[in-house]
């Protein structure tokens, strides 16, 4: 029976088994959607200044504002309702996320898988960069390229691009080469396909796996990295708070008990990230050929 | 004589998320000292499963869930894992396929040769040293005291399973498991550890039981044949006299698929079908949907026959003079 | 031997070369570099004299050869912003960050792998997974998240630690140190916690995949066939068998650990080279930056040759040029 299902329904069906995962799955759908439809939902735009007033400033949860709502998890040093902020923050973390992420993937795939099909010269000097690269740590490169590049999405997602491809490279790389010394790639070779077709139709769909769980991993680490540097004070600019600016903004305030500015952005920022790579486990569990038994 | 290794209706099963896969089905024989047995069949037979059954070795989520295996008399199903380890390697020891595998590259052989001994015994240093030696002079490694601080990639492939054959040998068991143990060589270093080990069981006693699918290099060693499928003991008997004569139709199928009984020229003779799963077994013979001589008798179990020393598990068996 | 150190050293060399032409590059070649220290309303031949005096009129390759010359001698130059030899800047700072990592970095090693080994040794024990269920906590929260519960729950809340800032510290060596007074102690604790959590998670869950693939393989059943103790199996097979894994990962988590202590010594106001790369970037302090970033490259490739080395020592397989 099981011969005729789809790979992909069987993996969903292995999924299925672990409650967490698929908990985890929806709180990731569910933080996804409020962060599509945040403009939508929330009961305060917190870009727009014309809106705070400095009365409700640093108040606590269930205060009702000036604008005539409650402010469910309370508000922050320039008076913005808090839980709109961060539906807000969710946005930014995770579009930055998802496209530092995704970009990586691309670069990082095709560097990988390029520098296996290349050979030689090419190859080897290719993946001395990447293993460079590697051993250097994401946050000091992305803290250097964001000093030099200043402040943006833009320079922080090429930061972040910068510091992670290399992982995909690597894994992109490692993939290509097994698959490259397998006999279909060989057969396929020897037709009159172009090399390039070759590796796009042949050697990519087999490097998929790995390079799926490498994603889930690193989207959640892009997400941690934006939200570190935010909170350094090199992220996003003050006017775009994302998750990480929050938490630091109400990090003075911690100690006079104040602690609703931090914490609440920081619950949701975890929530999201650990969600993530339990989503992650699970697929690289059931990717991981060598434990099943 | 004494029947070194007793195994009465041994059943190891494993429960699997898809079902029950009973892996060794009622399987039964009897070693003596010195002799040495061959287990027969293909992957799947059951034949590995049945070997670290008797070890006490089998992974979950298998089991031994039946059955009795009495080495020298005591059953060693239901003992404690810590009778049993006391065992292992004592009376009864086992001997791997791949030696790359089975030796950890990061150890030197002395220190492997250690680990084993003192896992039964307190000896001296000196007692050690002198203990490895011994064995491994017995396996033919030369100039062994020299090659005690070697690590296993330093030695070639023939070399490094005699020195697991070697470690196997360190107390001197009465019982010595081999699974697959040259299939994994080349073959002109087969024919050397095939002959070492027959010397080995004539010298010192040693009973062995071979696993192999491989029938060939089988029957050149054991003076007894066990033939395995689907986890159950088809045939068994005298090598010679199954080989010449043999009375399952599986049996006979195996020896027309070597290649050496092929006519030159003509295709290899195969049995036909795969091996099933042993997740949907039919009812009755196993072997009734591959079998030319299969007739609608075989749905039901068939019956143990016997005779001159001889033993088979089949409705139709070939050759047989009496009339049943 | 000696060849694969030898051959080890010159590609750290290589290695550390373009790291010195990159960071130059990078540092010096974007964006102005003069621009903090004149102040806006300076005139032109302020500006002049003072880009002269820092020798940044001369071409870049110039500017490079004087730089490296300069390394090579210790001169890092002097800080835009504290005017000291940057050196001595970091030298000032820098045990605080050392004792801060190494106790990090090895408590995290110790107790993971003990955790992690047993996690994979019995997988299914609740306490198995309990640690794995801490240790994608550890894996997945920022660093500075951790940091703020921390100072939150026992500074805050509790008030038994205090929530930043270096304890009492005691010479010893010609260095200060503050681990080995009792102040110093309580000041470091969370810190070190901090920074110890991410570590701890991986070698956690390093330890386990790692132990739960050996424990599979024949080298495992060949040795309880030999009716080996489970307990001597763990310690004189897996252990070594586990090493490899272990030490890549604890090299290369040594250098991120640096890098994170950048964090860590942000909130906790720990007075470390980490707090001072952060200042140094927000104003653009370049001469700072630029030791920084040489000397962090210099700590990898010792790192890295280290830890090449020490393989080299455990797997024999390396030493023979076979692997």
């Amino acid at each position: 029976m099981s011969d005729t299902q789809s790979p992909f329904f069987r993996f969903w069906r292995e999924f299925r088994e672990n409650k967490l995962a698929v908990l985890a799955l929806v709180v990731v759908i569910l933080m996804m959607a409020l962060a599509l439809f945040a403009p939508f939902i929330v009961p305060q735009d917190p870009y727009d200044l014309e809106l705070l007033s400095l009365m409700d400033a640093r108040r606590g949860p269930g205060f009702v504002g000036s604008g005539g709502y409650v402010h469910y998890l309370g508000t922050d040093p320039q008076g913005r309702d808090l839980l709109s902020a961060i539906f807000y923050g969710l946005r930014i973390s995770i579009m930055i996320g998802l496209a530092a992420g995704c970009i990586a993937l691309v670069l990082g795939t095709a560097v990988g898988i390029f520098a296996a099909y290349a050979g030689g010269r090419t190859e080897t000097f290719l993946m001395r960069v990447v293993d460079l690269q590697l051993s250097f740590p994401a946050i000091l490169l992305a803290l250097v390229l964001v000093a030099l590049l200043g402040q943006g999405k833009f320079q922080l997602i090429s930061a972040l691009v910068a510091a992670q491809y290399a992982y995909f490279a690597r894994t992109a790389y490692g993939a290509a080469k097994g698959e490259r010394k397998k006999d279909y790639v060989e057969a396929a070779l020897a037709t009159p396909l172009s090399g390039f077709q070759v590796a796009f139709r042949h050697l990519l769909p087999n490097c998929m796996p790995p390079l799926i769980v490498v994603a889930t991993v690193q989207i959640a680490s892009a997400i941690s990295l934006e939200a570190t540097l935010s909170f350094l004070g090199l992220g996003l600019p003050v006017t775009e708070p994302s998750l990480g600016m929050l938490i630091s903004n109400g990090f003075p305030y911690m100690m006079s008990g104040r602690y609703w500015i931090s914490v609440y952005p920081g619950v949701a920022l975890i929530i999201l990230i650990v969600a993530i790579n339990i989503v992650g486990d699970q697929i690289r569990d059931q990717f991981n050929p060598r434990l099943r038994k | 004589m004494s029947k070194v290794l007793d195994v009465q209706n041994l059943q190891t099963h494993f429960h699997t998320r898809d079902g029950v896969v009973k892996a060794v089905e009622g399987v039964s024989f009897s070693l003596e000292k010195g002799e040495i047995l061959g287990l027969v069949g293909e992957s799947g037979s059951g034949k590995s499963v049945t070997g670290f059954s008797l070890l006490g070795l089998v992974d979950a989520p298998g089991k031994i869930v039946g059955g009795k295996i009495l080495l020298n008399g005591e059953d060693l199903v239901g003992l404690s894992e810590r009778k049993l380890r006391a065992k292992r390697g004592k009376d009864i020891a086992m001997i791997f396929q791949d030696p790359i595998a089975t030796l950890n590259p990061l150890l030197t052989i002395r220190t492997q040769m250690q680990l084993a001994l003192e896992a039964h015994a307190r000896m001296s240093k000196k007692d050690i040293e002198a203990r490895c030696i011994e064995v491994l002079n017995k396996v033919g490694i030369p100039d062994p005291a020299a090659r005690l601080d070697n690590y296993p990639h330093e030695f070639s492939g023939g070399m490094r399973q005699r020195v697991a054959i070697a470690i196997t040998l360190l107390h001197g068991p009465g019982v010595i498991v081999a699974d697959e143990p040259t299939t994994a060589l080349d073959v002109s270093i087969q024919a050397q550890i095939l002959s070492e080990m027959k010397r080995l069981a004539v010298e010192t006693g040693t009973a062995m039981i071979w696993i192999s699918h491989d029938l060939a290099t089988v029957s050149s060693l054991a003076s007894r044949l066990l033939v395995m499928y689907a986890g159950r003991v088809v045939e068994e008997g005298p090598t010679a006299q199954v080989l010449r004569d043999p009375r399952h139709p599986y049996t006979q199928g195996l020896i027309d698929s070597l290649p050496a009984m092929a006519a030159p020229g003509e295709p290899l003779v195969q049995i036909s079908g795969t091996t099933p799963s042993l997740l949907s077994l039919p009812e009755g013979c196993p072997f009734a949907p591959r079998c030319s001589h299969a007739s609608d008798i075989c749905n039901n179990e068939p019956p143990l026959g016997e005779a001159s020393g001889r033993a088979w598990r089949c409705h139709h068996p070939l050759n047989l003079k009496e009339a049943v | 031997m000696l060849g694969f150190v030898i051959q080890r050293l010159l590609q750290a060399f290589v290695v550390m070369a373009a790291m010195s032409v990159i960071v130059f590059v990078g540092v010096y070649a974007i964006g102005n570099p003069v621009e903090i220290i004149i102040p806006p309303e300076a005139t032109e031949e302020i500006r002049a004299e003072v880009i002269r005096k820092l020798g940044l009129d001369l071409p870049l390759w110039q500017q490079y050869f004087i730089f490296v010359t300069n390394l090579v001698q210790g001169d890092f130059g002097r800080s835009y912003i504290y005017n000291v030899p940057v050196l001595e800047l970091i030298a000032g700072r820098l045990p605080a960050t050392a004792e801060l990592v190494l106790i990090s970095i090895i408590s995290a090693t110790v107790l993971g792998v003990t955790l992690g080994v047993y996690a994979g040794y019995r997988p299914n024990s609740i306490i198995s997974k309990a640690i794995m269920a801490i240790s994608v906590l550890g894996f997945s929260v920022p660093s500075f998240w951790v940091g703020l519960i921390l100072i939150l729950t026992f500074a805050v809340n509790l008030g038994v630690l205090p929530a930043g800032g270096r304890g009492e510290v005691i010479s010893f060596l010609g260095v200060e140190w503050s681990f080995l007074t009792i102040d110093g102690l309580s000041h470091i604790l969370l810190p070190a916690l901090n920074l110890a959590f991410f570590k701890l998670a991986m070698m956690i869950r390093l330890a386990r995949a790692g132990t739960r693939e050996i424990m599979l393989t024949d080298t495992i059943k060949f040795a309880r066939a030999a009716g080996i103790s489970e307990g001597r199996i763990l310690r004189r097979h897996l252990m070594k068998l586990i090493s490899v894994p272990i030490i890549t990962v604890f090299g290369l988590e040594l250098g991120s650990t640096l890098a994170f202590a950048v964090v860590t010594e942000t909130i906790f106001s720990w007075p470390g080279i980490g707090k001072l790369i952060i200042d140094s970037i927000t104003v653009l302090d370049r001469p700072v930056m630029v030791a920084y970033l040489i000397l962090t490259a210099l700590l990898f490739v010792l790192i890295n040759l280290t830890v090449d080395l020490v393989f080299a020592l455990i797997d024999p397989r390396i030493r023979a040029g076979a692997a």
